[in-house]
């Protein structure tokens, strides 16, 4: 195991805010006439170098988000409102959500590249794997010949450790761990800033995951880019990501630096997730899991949408709705994210409440 | 290459075992061919002639039927195919002289529908859920309407009422075969209306598959990438959605490329085109033996070739097939 084994303090060298991704209030509606609200007004925002992850049960939305920041939403998916900005290397920003298709396609790989769920289904099975990362290349760089492209893609499979001679061959002349390394070469190819990555590690067994997750992680050192990390497994995360973001029936419920979501969750139902898997060092603990299932998006309840699954509700849970708020509890990071009305006395006592004292499980300090 | 080797030797044991069945069925039909056509000319034909009959189609009983049956593959090796009853001459001329046409005809028309097509059904597909959708059902109704009955339809319309094109034959009669663009014209001419109905009642096949391939391999994850990686429009459409959409395609065109040959027995019938066709439904109603064992041999070896090719094309565009055999 190498270093990445050990769970890692925030890193300090991290410059305070340096965003070069902010998703602004992004709404996404499925369907025409009666829409399902997916995501509602969700902000995020990704920090040059740093990898944030974004976790959370299957159909809450992560990769909805994905695919949403990209503009890849498939019909009916619809976008409905907000602002996804990025910030390029000159610092000159722009609407991604905004583009005309022109600019749109330019944009699209060479500021943000995605590496999909389906590590078997992403490379078109007829063509050579060096031929799909090369026009990538050459779709960017018009002016570089196919030759030179080829050569920068034999570089890249080098660099995700494949051989060089693996360029000629097909898709499914590869094992699934290796394809997904190609997908990796193919999104590093033009250099991004910004990598998605959609459960990139989910069809492949654990040590395949783990030969994937150290190399990203590796990779990041090296290159310098930003990394959005989407996956429902969270003891994953923690050991790959710099700051996490829970996600729960389409909105973000906590954000807040990786150690602190590990060993203080603050929301509930990031409470619940911690303990639904064994963590793989340290003391053990009780596993609890969360007892129901994740809320129809068609039909979400008022208030809350946790609040049906939550050991903590109380009455304004199901009155109003939680905002994303700074931790109650003292001494927190003060950058951290909570929507909890357990976090927030004063908007649960405006709207005519009592508001309730945090429980103790959710203070650890 | 070795895949291409060993497709190759599978198609001439099949080739073998077609051509082994067309020399067993006239030998168990009930009777035999001499007699029946002894029956119809009513004993106008010499005894003489009967044992020259009896050579002709391997019935000699003085050979055994390994005899007979390296015979028969001899025959066909050097070409020989007999001669036809009804129009007393060599099989092979008959077969030389209506398989250009029916080739022609039917293979152009048959070539410009999956073209036409397939282009119509990737654009539809593309541009799912829009306007364009609405080719879908005109052509579906177009292609259930009886192919006889449209063709009636045609003549009717375009040749009795509007005049434009003639109603039958496959060029104009006044004028001696030749390769000049007049009579090249001509056989174009003749040619419209039998390709329109070939191409109208074909083309929904073609717009529907695709279409439907389209919209399947459009929501593959390998598309999505190719959106993501800021391709073209067009490059995603043709190099990675539609590249994949035709493959399934592409056997379909085999199957018909094969049935070109004997499929085009009504249409040559109501078009009176001098094709295969209509000699081999001439052949069937006079009983004419050797006629019908070469238009089937024709029709057999036109599917298995048309297989053969379909097959290396899907060599060559899906690599997955090359791997195992």
């Amino acid at each position: 195991m190498s270093a990445l084994a050990e769970p890692r303090a925030p890193r300090a060298a991290q410059p305070a805010k340096d965003p070069v991704l902010e998703i602004k209030n992004l709404s996404v509606d499925y369907g025409y006439d009666e829409p399902t609200h997916v995501l509602r007004q969700v902000s995020l925002t990704l920090n040059r170098g740093e990898v944030l992850g974004l976790a959370g049960e299957s159909g809450c939305g992560k990769s909805t988000l994905a695919y949403a920041a990209t503009r890849l939403l498939p019909p009916p998916g619809l976008i409905t409102g907000g602002q996804v900005l990025f910030t390029g290397r000159d610092g000159a920003k722009q609407d991604i959500l905004a583009l005309n298709d022109k600019d749109l396609r330019a944009s699209r790989w060479q500021d943000m590249a995605i590496v999909f769920q389906g590590a078997m289904n992403s490379l078109n099975p007829v063509h050579r794997i060096g031929r799909q990362i090369a026009d990538a290349i050459t779709a960017h760089v018009p002016s570089m010949g196919k030759k030179d492209a080829l050569d920068k893609a034999a570089d890249l499979l080098d660099l995700v450790g494949i051989n060089p001679d693996r360029l000629r061959d097909f898709p499914h002349q590869l094992s699934g761990g290796m394809r997904q390394r190609v997908m990796i070469a193919m999104a590093l190819a033009l250099d991004p800033q910004v990598l998605i990555m959609d459960e990139p590690t989910t069809a492949l067994d654990v040590v395949m995951q783990r030969q994937i997750v150290e190399q990203i992680a590796d990779l990041r050192e090296r290159l310098g880019f930003s990394v959005i990390f989407i996956t429902h497994d969270v003891s994953l995360l923690i050991e790959i990501a710099d700051r996490i973001a829970i996600m729960y029936a389409g909105e973000i419920v906590e954000e807040a630096a990786a150690q602190d979501v590990y060993r203080r969750p603050r929301h509930p139902y990031a409470d619940g997730l911690l303990h639904s898997f064994p963590p793989l060092r340290g003391p053990r603990r009780e596993l609890g899991g969360i007892a129901g299932s994740p809320p129809d998006m068609a039909k979400l309840p008022t208030g809350c949408p946790f609040r049906p699954r939550c050991a903590f509700a109380f009455d304004a849970c199901s009155a109003i709705q939680p905002e994303l708020a700074p931790s109650a509890v003292p001494g927190d990071d003060p950058t951290r994210r909570v929507a909890c009305h357990l976090h927030t006395p004063d908007l649960v006592t405006a709207a005519g409440f009592e508001p309730r004292p945090l429980p103790e499980r959710l203070t650890t300090p | 290459m070795r895949f291409f080797l060993r497709r190759g030797i599978f198609y001439l044991i099949t080739f073998w075992a077609a051509m082994t069945i067309n020399f067993f069925i006239p030998r168990i039909m009930p009777g035999d061919p001499v007699s029946a056509m002894l029956a119809r000319n009513q004993g106008k034909i010499s005894p003489d002639a009967i044992e020259a009959l009896k050579a002709l189609f391997g019935l000699d009983e003085n050979m055994s039927l390994w005899q007979q049956y390296t015979t028969y593959w001899s025959l066909l090796l050097h070409g020989n195919l007999g001669m036809s009853f009804t129009n007393r001459e060599p099989v092979v001329d008959i077969l030389a002289r209506s398989l250009p046409w029916t080739i022609g005809l039917v293979g152009i028309a048959t070539i410009i529908s999956f073209t036409v097509g397939t282009l119509a059904g990737t654009a539809i597909g593309w541009r799912r859920g829009t306007r364009a959708d609405i080719l879908l059902p005109i052509s579906t109704f177009f292609s259930s309407v009886p192919y006889f009955w449209l063709a009636l339809i045609i003549i009717s319309i375009f040749s009795v009422n509007l005049g434009w094109f003639p109603s039958n034959g496959s060029y104009d009669r006044s004028m001696v075969p030749n390769w000049s663009w007049e009579f090249v014209g001509s056989v174009i001419y003749y040619g419209t209306l039998p390709a329109l109905t070939i191409i109208i009642t074909s083309i929904s096949g073609w717009i529907l598959g695709m279409r439907n391939m389209m919209v399947t391999v459009s929501s593959d994850d390998y598309v999505t990438v190719a959106q993501a990686k800021g391709l073209s429009e067009r490059k995603v459409m043709f190099g990675y959605a539609s590249r994949n959409a035709i493959l399934p395609q592409l056997s379909s065109f085999a199957l018909s490329l094969g049935f070109i040959v004997g499929g085009t027995l009504v249409m040559e019938t109501v078009f009176s085109y001098q094709g295969i066709g209509y000699h081999l439904l001439t052949a069937t109603s006079n009983k004419d033996y050797p006629l019908m064992q070469g238009c089937f041999l024709v029709i057999t070896v036109a599917v298995l070739l048309a297989n053969i090719c379909a097959d290396f094309a899907y060599g060559v565009l899906d690599p997955r097939t090359r791997q195992e055999g």
